[in-house]
């Protein structure tokens, strides 16, 4: 091979090793984002049916529960216009606290928001900016209180 | 008065680094000798004045001074004293000061460095840093200034976040910063010999062992990051695909691919614009870093400043570096043409090959990592990207890098043959496959599709690593330490691979109910959960719980897993309880009371976790042994040394012989083809 065409193959190589990758990366991108969707949307049915997503929104104070000694917890999702009830099973994290904002990974079941994932990785002064947006839209409709 | 005066000598080192921006710049441009010699003093100034800042932030900290803002809220009282100190980085304010005074640092160790280069461009250098300096000093001030007071004073602080209250996230940001700042280094390099308008093979010299440094404090700085967030947040994960985490990684990445190409333009002066555009990219994703991290418009456990018009300085402040570099690149870069060329299978390709699957890498952690901030602004609905999205696509690019490897560290320069090195390559493949299986299938015994190969290429990078230097000391042939270096860092890459593959493949998890004496089993181990006390710290009160670990049925030990309350934020933290036995970590971490005596227990049992730190810092050592090579050193005093033709007149060169030293180098002038080189085999 001269080394004009040498180089011609080390190019298109490197042409279809960056479109496979490329494609490969943006299937694998379609298939696994998560969309958010605050307690308003969702009771607007605004979430495609079984989907998984994200709801973000406070908890409600006074309604965390447990049935004693279960790992399962029960608590209430709001944005202070439109409630939904999470269920979730396992270990909270440790800045899961009624009146505090929180973003759950899960999918519908019923009424019940099922969550397989709970986040809560802010500090004290720091929301999810994404409660904390819908939040601020939702406080903008209603004068509710509460908010970031 | 220690804050007014930490304050006045911020605002003084702003004013020496516009100097030094200046005359570095200005000076060589303009053929002005005495403004170019005037950068040096204006870099020492600069640093004099940042490390009083600094010692007066500290000092305020120690004493504390809370009429100060930024320490009322980031300490307190009853803090312990080195908490004290590590709490002058533990926010937004703070850590932007300790960022200008790692880049003081840096300023003036390649002030020292580049003192025997030439003069023109040594203050070109030292002027782009003064650019950079004056930025953050700029910015610093502008918006972010530590020094400002509360009026009236706080009678206490509000104590400094107890999740960084931890001995290993205390040494991580300057650790990391280091890394990150080092990039700055090789990016003025990089500005400097497009400035020149020239860039030759000592050039790369010259920027090697400053990047590689930057590379291994990056690397330590990552790792200790993914350490502390293993143990203290209390999930036993060891990387979350953060947009924090990934803000580090992916200048890393790239740095990595910058350190590769280096050795390119260095040993054949092949690749130059490449190894310029990648210096400028690694140092641009380490300000983007910056960006991501400190303006708060990613959700991320670190994020602890929501401040838009920080985020809006910080941005233009990008564009105005970024753009600004990649107009003198597309100005300059194409007078630096290379004239050599390569065959196929030579090591330029792997090398090559090497640059294309990190930048790759790194750009699909990119899109993934930016891709919710641009679909949010574009309206398109907030959405998230996590780790089902990063596992295989970045795999996707490093899988085929970790199998080139082998090949390429033993493929030669400019011919595509692998000569002698086929037989042994092949042999250590063949044990490698054979060390793979036995790993997968009989260690563990279960495992996914993938786990067997990434165990042989872990085992063969390791094994082919060590054929270079056996097979020179077995022939007694010298062994520089950039090959000992590059051989030591490849071992530690392996280790990291082989453990990354143990733990996603084997992990073990459990999170389960348990009452007083009840039992639980993950795996071999059993637990009984033996009870729970009420335990106070300095400034924190908990419950500890009390776990029997035993294995196979014999009892190993007891463990001690806590629920910390910090007093001052009402913070909650994990204390987890980690133990190695085996290879593997046991990780207990306690949950919460859930009633009739029950508490939720995490259990899990990771094996080999603790190699994915030590590969990463055996990379990381890897990378200080090349960075300390003789060569670079010399080619430092060849510069002086070579116009005058005597060799041996160089004093810090005594112990070359004038054979060598010609051999070894070339001049500053010389471009094109090296003489074949030992490192070459």
């Amino acid at each position: 091979m001269t080394p004009r065409r040498k180089r011609l193959v080390l190019v298109l190589g490197i042409i279809a090793g960056v479109s496979i990758a490329g494609a490969l990366a943006l299937s694998a991108f379609r298939q696994n984002v998560t969309f958010f969707f605050d307690p308003t949307q969702v009771t607007a049915g605004e979430v495609p049916a079984g989907e998984r997503f994200r709801l973000g929104g406070m908890v409600t104070k006074g309604s965390v529960q447990r049935a004693p000694g279960s790992l399962e917890v029960r608590f209430v999702v709001t944005d202070f216009k439109h409630d939904i009830p999470v269920s979730y099973t396992g270990v909270l994290p440790d800045l899961f606290r009624e009146g505090q904002g929180v973003v759950a990974h899960g999918r519908m079941s019923g009424a019940t928001f099922v969550a397989d994932e709970v986040l809560a990785k802010h500090d004290e002064k720091y929301m999810p900016p994404e409660v904390a947006k819908s939040l601020k839209k939702r406080q903008g409709e209603t004068a509710a209180p509460g908010g970031a | 008065m220690l804050p007014e005066l930490g304050h006045f000598a911020l605002i003084l080192a702003m004013l020496l680094a516009a100097l030094q921006a200046f005359f570095g710049i200005a000076g060589p441009a303009l053929g002005r000798d005495r403004w170019t010699a005037a950068v040096t003093p204006a870099v020492a100034g600069q640093f004099v004045m940042v490390a009083t800042a600094v010692a007066c932030l500290i000092a305020s900290f120690v004493a504390n001074d809370f009429s100060v803002t930024y320490i009322a809220e980031n300490s307190n009282s009853a803090l312990p004293l080195f908490y004290r100190v590590a709490a002058m980085w533990g926010a937004h304010e703070g850590s932007l000061l300790l960022w200008i005074f790692l880049l003081g640092c840096w300023t003036v160790a390649v002030a020292i460095g580049v003192s025997k280069l030439p003069a023109r461009f040594a203050a070109r250098v030292l002027g782009v840093l003064g650019v950079v300096s004056f930025g953050f000093l700029l910015f610093t001030l502008a918006t972010s200034n530590p020094f400002l007071r509360l009026d009236p004073p706080a009678p206490d602080g509000r104590d400094l976040n107890p999740i960084l209250q931890d001995f290993a996230l205390a040494i991580h940001p300057p650790i990391l910063y280091t890394g990150y700042v080092g990039f700055a280094v090789a990016f003025a390099f990089a500005c400097a010999a497009m400035l020149e308008g020239r860039m030759d093979q000592m050039w790369a010299r010259w920027t090697r062992p400053w990047t590689t440094s930057a590379w291994a404090f990056l690397s330590v700085g990552i790792a200790l990051g993914s350490w502390w967030a293993y143990y203290e947040l209390g999930w036993g994960g060891y990387w979350f695909w953060d947009p924090v985490e990934n803000a580090s990684f992916m200048p890393w990445l790239v740095g990595t691919a910058l350190i590769h190409s280096l050795a390119v333009t260095d040993k054949r002066g092949l690749f130059k614009s490449w190894t310029l555009l990648l210096a400028v990219l690694a140092f641009s994703l380490s300000l983007l870093g910056t960006f991501l991290v400190r303006s708060g418009v990613l959700v991320s456990v670190h994020s602890f400043a929501a401040d838009p018009t920080r985020g809006i300085f910080i941005l233009a402040f990008l564009i105005v570096m970024i753009g600004g570099a990649l107009t003198l690149y597309a100005w300059r870069a194409p007078l630096l043409k290379s004239q050599a060329g390569f065959d196929l299978g030579a090591r330029e390709s792997f090398l090559l090959f090497n640059n294309i699957l990190l930048v790759i890498g790194a750009a699909t952690v990119f899109g993934g990592t930016l891709a919710p901030l641009i679909a949010d602004s574009l309206g398109l609905g907030t959405l998230s990207v996590g780790t089902p999205y990063f596992n295989p696509t970045f795999m996707l690019s490093m899988l085929p890098l970790l199998a080139l490897l082998s090949l390429g560290v033993h493929a030669k320069w400019k011919r595509g043959q692998l000569s002698g090195a086929r037989r042994i390559l092949l042999t250590t493949l063949v044990i490698a496959a054979i060390a793979g299986v036995i790993i997968v299938f009989g260690v563990y015994s279960h495992g996914k599709v993938l786990s067997p190969v990434a165990a042989t290429l872990g085992v063969w990078i390791i094994l082919s690593s060590l054929v270079d230097p056996v097979d020179r000391l077995r022939r007694k042939l010298s062994l520089p330490r950039s090959v000992i270096g590059m051989s030591v860092a490849h071992i530690g890459l392996g280790i990291f691979v082989l453990s990354v593959t143990t733990v996603e493949s084997f992990t073990l998890e459990r999170d389960v109910a348990l009452g007083l004496g009840e039992r639980t089993s993950v795996g071999n181990y059993e637990f009984r959960f033996e009870g729970i006390k009420s335990i106070e710290g300095p400034n924190y009160n908990g419950v500890e719980g009390k776990v029997t670990v035993t294995r196979h049925g014999v009892p190993t030990s007891v463990v001690y897993p806590q629920k910390r309350q910090y007093w001052v934020q009402r913070q909650v933290t994990t204390e987890a309880a980690i133990e190695m036995h085996h290879g593997s970590n046991v990780f207990v971490a306690l949950g919460d009371e859930l009633g009739a005596g029950k508490w939720s227990v995490r259990f899990q049992i990771r094996p080999l976790v603790n190699f994915l730190w030590l590969g990463a810092f055996i990379m990381a050592v890897g990378g200080a042994i090349a960075a300390t090579d003789r060569r670079y050193r010399v080619a430092r005093e060849a510069v002086t040394t070579v116009p005058v033709a005597t060799p041996g007149v160089a004093g810090g060169a005594s112990h070359a012989t004038p054979g060598q030293f010609r051999e070894e180098c070339p001049g500053p002038t010389l471009s094109g083809r090296m003489p074949a080189q030992e490192e070459a085999g």
